[in-house]
């Protein structure tokens, strides 16, 4: 073999080095825009739709959720949408999702992003255990929880009766009058938005969030009082040991020792 | 007549290719046709024959994505496809930036930039395989298909598809990048998918084969060609062009005068090149 010149062997060196400068500093600035781009929590995803982190990878960006759904709800985010690039989602303020009971959007999905099997019940394409968010009302701005008699979102309700009930109470401040207050329960809720959509208010008291963000979790060490299956759930809760100062030793030791020598 | 015809043939069959499958695309989303469904990443023909972007896949997979069966038929239709008709059959006849940067690279040779003395191109060709490599560690890393979120041509094929919203700034971008900054930078030098499809395209059957006895050397070809690399045999040697980075948009063919380039497959290459 021929002996290269040294200057090529510099040159070969230096190209490298260039090559790995720029490929840091591309990565960085590409990593960093996409972990941006995917940090949108607040996005409404279609039926069926695996958990947000698994939907990003999963979800090839084709549209044929968009193209099947019969009321335009669908849309693919586009640059400036503020959403992960591409991927399909909705606003129901403006389009609910109308929960067609044979959920066209989902078994079109090449992916699977969004999961038939989710949306099965006893082997049936069942819309009403899809879950796309929550209904979350803002007791402050809804006119019920004022005394004005609106059932606008639970007329809507798709599942009216069990995913949104109205619950009466006395109005203390005149005296005289009943409440009639929407209650969202979570459990049935789907996040189909149509309770959005009929919202009167200019903006709308209740609204779809994606689960994640809307609700909170009690844990396994809380469990309801005199309710012997909740119990139950006690099994799953770990043990966890707080050390704090006073909880080094023993209550007895430390009522007999330190506390006893501090006195004298 | 028949010399317009006879000189741009490759390249209106192409305009029509690419406009063509547009327009199927988008009349699936505004008037519900059925022919071809979905957009570039994953479409289906007649409802029925899935298609699938490998190289989206494949970034899916470094991911950590659980692939489907469906998206894995659709990624082996696509990587056959193009396998038998040259890789990057996909720039040249499908990729919407193709037509982008094919003006850019017009208006270039029009407006004399191309003969600027002392005007060097500031990239290496190789340059896609790093973005290539680059994309599917950070796929790894962060758990997205890395190129999918800043691609530029599903970004403008997304958005005549589906609404362009600021798609229409990376049109922007890659025309102005390719016009002033680098001769082919886009399509020859950056884009990951074209970098991939130049790995496929090795193994692909039809090829642009050159006959070395009939050419003049005019280099009306390399002058032409966005790959021009691939065509080191013009003028020496009775040789296809084999390296994957030919892009099949036939402009060499139509542009020699001495009939001594021709699509042919590659099989037969090989009698040619122990003389028959």
């Amino acid at each position: 073999m021929k002996k290269e010149p040294e200057s090529d062997r510099r040159k070969f060196i230096l190209n490298m080095a260039r090559g790995v400068g720029i490929a840091t500093l591309s990565g960085f600035i590409w990593s960093a825009y996409v972990d941006e781009a995917k940090a949108s929590q607040l996005t409404l995803r279609p039926p069926g739709a695996l958990k947000e982190e698994d939907f990003l990878k999963t979800c090839i960006k084709c549209g044929l959720c968009v193209e099947a759904c019969p009321y335009d709800t669908l849309l693919l985010a586009k640059p400036g949408d503020d959403k992960p690039l591409g991927t399909p989602y909705f606003i129901p303020r403006d389009v609910p999702c109308y929960m067609c009971t044979d959920i066209p959007c989902v078994p079109v999905c090449p992916t699977e992003a969004l999961d038939k099997n989710s949306l099965m019940t006893d082997g049936k394409l069942d819309i009403n255990i899809a879950d796309m968010g929550v209904a979350v009302i803002d007791d402050q701005s809804c006119i019920a929880f004022w005394g004005i008699q609106c059932d606008a979102c639970y007329r809507a309700c798709p599942i009216l009766g069990e995913a949104i009930t109205v619950e009466y109470s006395k109005n203390e401040r005149t005296g005289k009058h009943a409440f009639l207050k929407p209650i969202v329960h979570a459990d049935k809720c789907t996040g189909c938005g149509m309770c959005e959509q009929a919202c009167v208010t200019e903006k709308a008291a209740i609204f779809v969030l994606p689960r994640e963000v809307a609700l909170g979790r009690a844990g396994d060490y809380y469990i309801k009082g005199w309710d012997k299956d909740d119990e139950k759930r006690l099994k799953n809760a770990k043990e966890i040991k707080t050390t704090t100062e006073i909880s080094k030793r023993k209550a007895q030791d430390k009522l007999n020792g330190d506390f006893l020598e501090d006195m004298y | 007549m028949k010399t317009l015809w006879n000189n741009y043939r490759y390249l209106i069959l192409r305009r029509i290719s690419q406009i063509s499958i547009l327009v199927l695309y988008f009349g699936a989303n505004a008037w519900g046709w059925k022919i071809l469904q979905g957009n570039l990443s994953s479409s289906k023909i007649l409802g029925l024959i899935p298609m699938s972007d490998p190289y989206a896949v494949l970034q899916m997979l470094f991911a950590g994505a659980v692939l489907a069966g469906d998206l894995l038929l659709g990624v082996a239709i696509i990587v056959v496809f193009y396998m038998l008709i040259g890789g990057r059959a996909f720039c040249s006849w499908v990729c919407p930036i193709n037509m982008i940067t094919d003006l850019a690279n017009y208006l270039r040779e029009k407006t004399g930039i191309n003969k600027v003395k002392g005007i060097k191109q500031p990239a290496s060709r190789n340059l896609r395989y790093w973005v290539l490599g680059l994309s599917l560690i950070i796929s790894t890393l962060m758990g997205v298909a890395a190129f999918e979120f800043i691609s530029p041509i599903s970004m403008v094929h997304r958005g005549i598809v589906f609404g362009l919203g600021f798609g229409w700034a990376a049109m922007l971008v890659i025309f102005l990048f390719d016009l002033f900054v680098l001769k082919n930078g886009w399509c020859g030098h950056i884009c990951p998918l074209g970098g991939f499809y130049s790995i496929i395209g090795r193994f692909s059957l039809i090829r642009v084969h050159h006959d070395a006895e009939k050419c003049t050397g005019c280099m009306d070809c390399k002058v032409v060609c966005p790959e021009n690399q691939v065509l080191s045999m013009i003028n020496k040697e009775s040789l296809p062009v084999l390296s994957g980075e030919c892009t099949n948009c036939a402009r060499c063919i139509e542009v020699c005068n001495d009939d001594a380039l021709g699509f042919s497959i590659k099989n037969l290459s090989k009698n040619n090149k122990t003389g028959e």
